[in-house]
């Protein structure tokens, strides 16, 4: 083949220049985002702390309008409605969970039940929140904390349903053949061994289903709404909650006292799940580096 | 000897029973999801059979008249993705192939801090918005772009703002979707042969030119994916844009307008909504589900064919 | 070496470093000479690859990855920090153990480096892939075929079209990496035949873990031996009178 003349040649220095160029906007782009996040956290923490006190944390709610209301009912609130969503969903999640990883790998139902799971992660909570106001709120005639429950255990199921036959998965082979071979059942041998075994990775899933439902609000529109009471009629009653507690002072009303409440609210909300999401990095790094 | 019978019967049901429990459990799953289709199909009823498909464009709002129109929130909600895809796609794609060469110890803790934005929960991203980013872009980012850079001259693109609206909203979401997006590339990169980048970079070709001619194309299927799943975060985003799209049912004009999503007015109006209007919540929430049904489906299927993981851990 | 063959690239005193403290190259010292087929054997995990891959600088790839001491080709040491590394890539080519074709059609696997080097136009470049592919001894094969992705070839040809993209840059030097390993034996033979062929307008250094395929191609061997070069001569020695024991015993099958 003939030589190419020089004066054919595409300038080096323009290809280097516009490699150079993309690696710079690559980490000015990263800056940015990595700006934005600590902005952001550092706004919550700067608005929120100069309110939280003891009184703060202990007092209940008051209606507008009036001094001196503090967040305790909410914060009761979204304790009881989360622990209502953990105890209906995590355990069909895990059943489920156990299920595939088992009993069905690489079965059709199987794959069926992956990609229904994975879709279903995707739903918009707005959706969900809408679906639990048909089936529950509505035919209850009323609001209620149990219906916040049921909303956030759905958004719960499919991930914890996923992490769950993830982590199981990864269990070798041979611990099962050797659980079976002893004469262990196929229920038994999933369940007590085959669980204990990925303990660690199933508590870090549901620690992160938690974590994501924790600061959900849009579905609790829809089915807990909110309230200045203290949770105490949480099967029949709107139940008052962090996340819309925070909406209603920073969109309905106009009083400064109920804003600055609402970065106290916000401030709680956010360390809570922060605070989830980072042991679980943790502890997913631990038992990795463990190995 | 019958003892010893007795204790090999009973693990056999016990495991039956168990199986059924679990295979019940995850037959859970789909059941949910045909039970969101047919509840929001029945609940909605009476507004189809009263405005029909018409509905879907029509832009009227008036819940005394009981006049109401899809469009505003339908063309909200498909504006606010469409400019929060466009703002985020490209940051996304720089980070993931930065982050994958990165050094080690940097890189890990960028990865980790880019993450932590997807953690933080939607009402704190509305809280962040309202109080902070309205002003900000009121003050100084709107007019800047509109009279500074003479944006304000392109027909769609707005010239004065109060700071809330489309533009507003779409930069939140856009944040908010960036992390997602760039974990799934993340993966997708790394599953490069690295035998396929040795070849493009054997042949002369920079970073970016591999990349750009080899890498993406390998991984255009996985990318795509990830696009899909920052899609469906951004379609049915409510918190955050509730807090900043000014919440006024119509079609939007320009980016400064203010106006609604699907998701937005359905977090408005449900304290008062009953009769009529119920069923047109219903009806918004179905073509919500709808859209958001074919974009997981879609995601899911690119990256099926990838195995690539769905970045969500 | 002969009276009438220049050299190539000529190497003193290379080490090479995994990260620090793990050396894989010991002082390695060697004469490529042009226009001529060198193998390089030696038992697994030896440094043949290692040694290649300081040529075109592609370990550079990798953090932590070093290599010291000089490497010239055509008298200017490469390893040096002033060297324009895309030019060297361009100048050296590779072809690696398994065929990496692009993904895209074939024509555009074997534009790709034209376009990516030159400013040609179009005719220019649908000329010069015609050659290349002629070149590669693979254009009769995929001449209807250009519009297919590079992927639906079969492995033999698809390691030919690499070796096309590779000739495409137009560079002096091929580097070669164990090419046929991941190949049918008919294909290997057909590549075996392309290689002696490409001895004409390019220098070709080939790392091989079959012997029979040093003897067979080369015109020059190097025997490689937990990082250092223990010997290098015409190929015909090598193989018939080793005069390094080591050598000897490879040769032989006493290790490997």
């Amino acid at each position: 083949m003939t030589a190419i003349a020089p004066q054919k040649r595409r300038g080096l220095f323009r290809r280097k220049l516009t490699d150079r160029i993309v690696a710079v906007l690559s980490v000015l782009a990263l800056f940015i985002a990595v700006a934005g996040m600590i902005w952001i956290l550092y706004t919550v923490l700067a608005h929120g702390a100069s309110v939280l006190s003891w009184t703060f944390l202990s007092q209940p709610s008051k209606p507008y309008g009036v001094m001196n209301g503090g967040i305790a009912n909410a914060l009761l609130g979204t304790v009881a409605i989360t622990l209502g969503a953990t105890l209906i969903g995590i355990p069909p999640a895990l059943l489920g969970g156990i299920y595939l990883a088992e009993f069905a790998k690489g079965t059709r139902t199987g794959d069926v039940v992956r990609f229904a799971a994975n879709v279903m992660m995707g739903m918009p909570s707005v959706v969900v929140g809408l679906f639990v106001y048909a089936i529950l709120v509505v035919p209850m005639h009323g609001f209620s904390g149990l219906a916040g429950s049921v909303a956030l255990a759905i958004l719960m199921f499919p991930v914890v349903l996923r992490t769950t036959e993830d982590m199981l998965l990864m269990v070798p082979d041979s611990l099962r053949e050797s659980a079976l071979a002893l004469g262990c059942s196929r229920a038994r041998t999933a369940v007590r061994i085959i669980c204990r075994s990925a303990r660690s990775g199933l508590v870090t899933g549901i620690m992160l289903a938690v974590a994501r439902v924790s600061g959900e609000t849009a579905p609790l529109l829809f089915t807990a709404l909110w309230s200045d009471a203290w949770p105490t009629h949480y099967f029949s009653e709107p139940t008052a909650n962090l996340p819309v507690l925070v909406t209603e002072y920073a969109t309905n009303s106009p009083f400064e006292a109920q804003h600055a409440a609402g970065w106290g609210a916000a401030l709680v909300v956010t360390v809570m799940v922060l605070l989830l999401n980072i042991s679980t990095r943790i502890i997913f790094k631990e038992k990795h580096n463990g190995r | 000897m019958t003892n010893n019978l007795k204790s090999i019967i009973n693990p056999a049901r016990s495991d039956r029973l168990f199986r059924i429990a679990a295979g019940g459990s995850a037959i859970l799953v789909v059941a949910l999801l045909a039970a969101l289709l047919i509840q929001l199909g029945v609940g909605s009823a009476p507004a189809w059979r009263k405005f029909g498909l018409g509905f879907l464009i029509g832009t009227g709002w008036d819940p005394v008249a009981n006049v109401y129109g899809a469009l505003p929130s339908i063309a909200g909600t498909l504006l606010t993705t469409a400019l929060a895809l466009i703002i985020a796609i490209p940051p996304a794609f720089v980070t993931a192939l930065w982050l994958v060469d990165a050094p080690p110890g940097i890189g890990e803790v960028l990865s980790q801090a880019l993450d932590l934005l997807a953690a933080i929960p939607s009402v704190i991203y509305g809280m962040w918005g309202l109080f902070i980013l309205v002003p900000l872009m009121q003050n100084r980012i709107q007019p800047f772009l509109s009279d500074t850079l003479h944006l304000g001259k392109i027909p769609f693109f707005g010239e004065y703002g109060n700071g809330f609206g489309f533009l507003t909203a779409s930069l939140i979401l856009a944040l908010m979707i960036l992390p997602y997006m760039s974990a799934v590339m993340r993966n997708v990169f790394q599953m490069t042969p690295s035998m396929l980048r040795e070849s493009a970079f054997g042949i002369g070709c920079t970073r970016w030119e591999t990349a750009k001619d080899i890498v993406m194309r390998y991984g255009i299927r996985g990318l795509l994916g990830g696009i899909f799943i920052g899609l469906g975060r951004a379609l049915g985003e409510t918190m955050a844009v509730l807090f900043v799209i000014g919440n006024v049912t119509t079609v939007p004009k320009s980016l400064y307008d203010s106006g609604t999503t699907i998701a937005a007015t359905l977090a408005n109006n449900f304290g008062e909504a009953d009769g009529i209007m119920r069923a047109v919540l219903f009806a918004l929430g179905l073509v919500l589900l709808l859209l958001a049904l074919g974009v997981q489906v879609l995601a899911q299927y690119y990256l099926m064919m990838t195995g690539a993981k769905r970045g969500e851990q | 070496m002969d009276a009438d063959e220049k050299i190539k690239i000529s190497v003193r005193n290379l080490d090479f470093f995994y990260g620090k403290g793990h050396q894989a190259l010991f002082g390695n010292t060697i004469d490529i000479p042009e226009h001529r087929i060198t193998a390089v054997i030696g038992p697994s995990g030896c440094g043949k690859s290692t040694h290649l891959r300081v040529y075109n600088r592609i370990f550079e790839l990798y953090r932590g990855q070093s290599a010291e001491g000089e490497v010239r080709i055509d008298g200017e040491n490469i390893l040096a920090p002033e060297v324009d590394v895309l030019e060297l890539r361009r100048k050296v080519g590779m072809i690696f153990q398994k065929p990496t074709p692009f993904p895209m059609s074939v024509f555009d696997n074997v534009a790709y480096p034209m376009r990516l080097h030159f400013k040609l136009s179009k005719s220019e470049i649908a000329e010069r892939v015609e050659l290349a592919l002629q070149g590669a001894s693979l254009w009769d094969e995929v001449k209807d075929k250009l519009k297919k992705s590079g992927l639906a070839l079969s492995g033999g040809q698809q390691q030919r079209l690499c070796i096309a993209r590779a000739i495409a840059a137009q560079p002096d030097i091929l580097l070669m990496d164990e090419p046929t390993s991941a190949v049918d034996p008919v294909a290997t033979l057909k590549i075996e035949d392309l290689v002696l062929q490409l001895r004409e307008h390019f220098t070709v250094v080939i790392v091989t873990h079959n012997m029979q395929q040093a003897s067979r191609v080369s015109d020059y061997t190097a025997f490689f031996y937990k990082g250092k070069i223990v010997e290098f001569d015409k190929t015909e020695k090598i193989f018939t009178n080793p005069s390094q024991k080591k050598t000897e015993e490879y040769i032989t099958g006493r290790f490997g």
